[in-house]
């Protein structure tokens, strides 16, 4: 009973945390310590919000096709070359390297380059996202991949399987927590890569929308497309939760058996 | 009787430092060999030998006549962790070795239940692993091992891991389930009361390199129980072992 009690209060404290910052900030403005043109208060945030909700929902509906692409581009991708780093020696010691470097180019840099190369279409956006979502997947599941039990490996050759039945039977299920661990990362920055490239030029999508906003100085809009863009990420990061659980029954299964043992 | 299995003249070294030396062992049907020594003496590395996961320097290794050196696949293995895997359901765990070879998963799966009662488990099919005690799953364990061999086992210390509660209960399963079963057993240890008391022969592996110094038939009827380890005849070979050890 008191751990129930204790675990209603840990999850009601970050929610009045929200509140008590939101009443601040509704109260700032209210009484005129901000002026009102440079930050717009919580109510006119979600009054714009309402406003503009087709509007809202449109440019969503470019941004997700862009991020659903480049994440599946991202995903595919990833398996492949953490495959083929796994497999042979050569190409993981020869690619790893260079995946690292890649990850210290600035995404913002390269954006305007895409959108040179690829047009205003929703390519130079996809690529974003694929170059900003792959090296946490490929690097997840690399490690999956690798530190699969050589115990299990060796009892798996006395069965008499092929490399391959390896792969299925052991390398790919020991991964995935940690393809999941990547996936949760890398949607999170999804979003904000297709977000990111749609700045730089394009026809619609929530980046452009932000920037129509920003340079008509309406901030209550630029407010509630931020809001937008963070409640996507978290649904999103939520949906990976929830495959996982889906995809993997058997950690379900010992977390329950554990909580239920520790509450008796 | 026939035999099933021979390893001859088996030699390896690691670098310069030699584990083993011409050993040589064989076992025959249905029988259960225990393959005794203190620890270091290569028993780990003859396995892997035998179980073709390593080359031997010199020496071959035949199934059923047929040559294996080398050659992973023919030998089911077990060790002291049960490796069972952890996102597979115990009746897809140990009808795994069937579904490799081809069977289809629904035909594996029966197949693999059938046995369930035998070796203890009837009832935790669709359990995870995870939710089995250790006996359990070393038994769970067993039956994998069971179901992908070709009548012969290689058991590396399969019950070291337990309590002495636990593996006194899986002693007396495992003379139960052997009379039911057909296996050739090769069965590591370094318990002697554990060698004594299930096999049909012990070969003593000892010194560095390792060496078969002794090979010591158990001539006592089977099934055997429990009582057989309190009597005079099993101290004598015990007796007999410890001075061959050199304790």
């Amino acid at each position: 009973m008191h751990r129930k009690l204790q675990s209603i209060t840990d999850k009601l404290s970050p929610v009045f945390l929200i509140l008590i910052v939101l009443i601040v900030w509704q109260s700032v403005v209210s009484l005129g310590v901000v002026p009102n043109f440079m930050l717009p208060s919580p109510v006119q945030v979600v009054e714009a919000f309402v406003d503009d909700f087709s509007s809202l929902m449109e440019n969503a509906a470019t941004s997700l096709q862009e991020t659903f692409w480049g994440m599946l581009i991202a995903i595919t991708l990833a398996f492949g070359s953490a495959y083929l780093m796994d497999r042979f020696r050569l190409v993981k010691k020869s690619l790893y390297p260079i995946l690292i470097l890649t990850q210290t180019v600035p995404t913002v840099a390269i954006a305007p380059l895409l959108v040179l190369w690829f047009g205003y279409d929703m390519s130079p956006k996809i690529i974003l996202v694929v170059i900003s979502c792959y090296f946490p997947i490929a690097v997840g599941l690399l490690n999956g991949f690798t530190s699969a039990d050589p115990d299990v490996i060796n009892l798996m050759r006395t069965m008499g399987s092929s490399r391959w039945q390896i792969f299925c039977h052991v390398k790919m299920p020991y991964s995935l927590s940690n393809f999941f661990s990547g996936l949760r990362i890398s949607v999170s920055y999804s979003v904000i890569g297709a977000v990111v490239a749609e700045w730089l030029g394009g026809n619609s999508g929530l980046g452009v929308y932000m920037t129509r906003v920003r340079k008509s100085y309406a901030y209550d809009r630029m407010f509630a497309v931020i809001l937008l863009v963070s409640v996507i990420s978290l649904v999103l990061m939520k949906l990976v939760d929830v495959l996982q659980r889906v995809c993997m029954p058997w950690e379900q299964n010992c977390r329950e058996e554990t909580s239920e043992s520790t509450c008796q | 009787m026939d035999t099933k299995l021979t390893a001859e003249g088996i030699s390896k070294s690691y670098g310069t430092t030699k584990i083993l030396d011409s050993v040589s062992i064989e076992l025959r049907d249905r029988e259960l060999v225990s393959l005794l020594g203190v620890s270091g003496a290569g028993k780990t590395t003859l396995f892997n030998v035998i179980s073709g996961l390593m080359e031997p320097d010199c020496g071959h290794v035949f199934l059923k006549g047929q040559e294996i050196t080398g050659n992973a696949g023919h030998i089911a293995y077990m060790l002291q962790k049960d490796l069972l895997l952890p996102y597979r359901t115990v009746v897809d765990n140990t009808a795994l070795p069937l579904i490799l070879h081809g069977v289809p998963k629904k035909e594996a799966r029966e197949q693999a239940s059938a046995h369930f009662a035998e070796f203890g488990l009837d009832g935790t099919q669709k359990k995870w692993p995870a939710q089995l005690s250790g006996g359990m799953r070393q038994r769970a364990a067993l039956l994998r091992t069971y179901l992908s061999s070709e009548g012969v086992a290689l058991l590396d210390e399969p019950f070291s891991a337990l309590d002495t509660i636990t593996k006194d209960a899986m002693h007396t399963w495992y003379l139960n389930v052997m009379q039911k079963i057909e296996l050739s057993t090769l069965f590591i240890t370094h318990d002697i009361d554990e060698a004594i008391l299930l096999s049909d022969r012990i070969y003593i592996l000892a010194g560095k390199p390792g060496k078969i110094i002794a090979e010591l038939p158990v001539n006592v009827p089977k099934p055997r129980t429990r009582e057989f380890t309190l009597t005079d005849e099993f101290l004598q070979y015990k007796r007999k072992i410890i001075s061959l050890l050199r304790l």
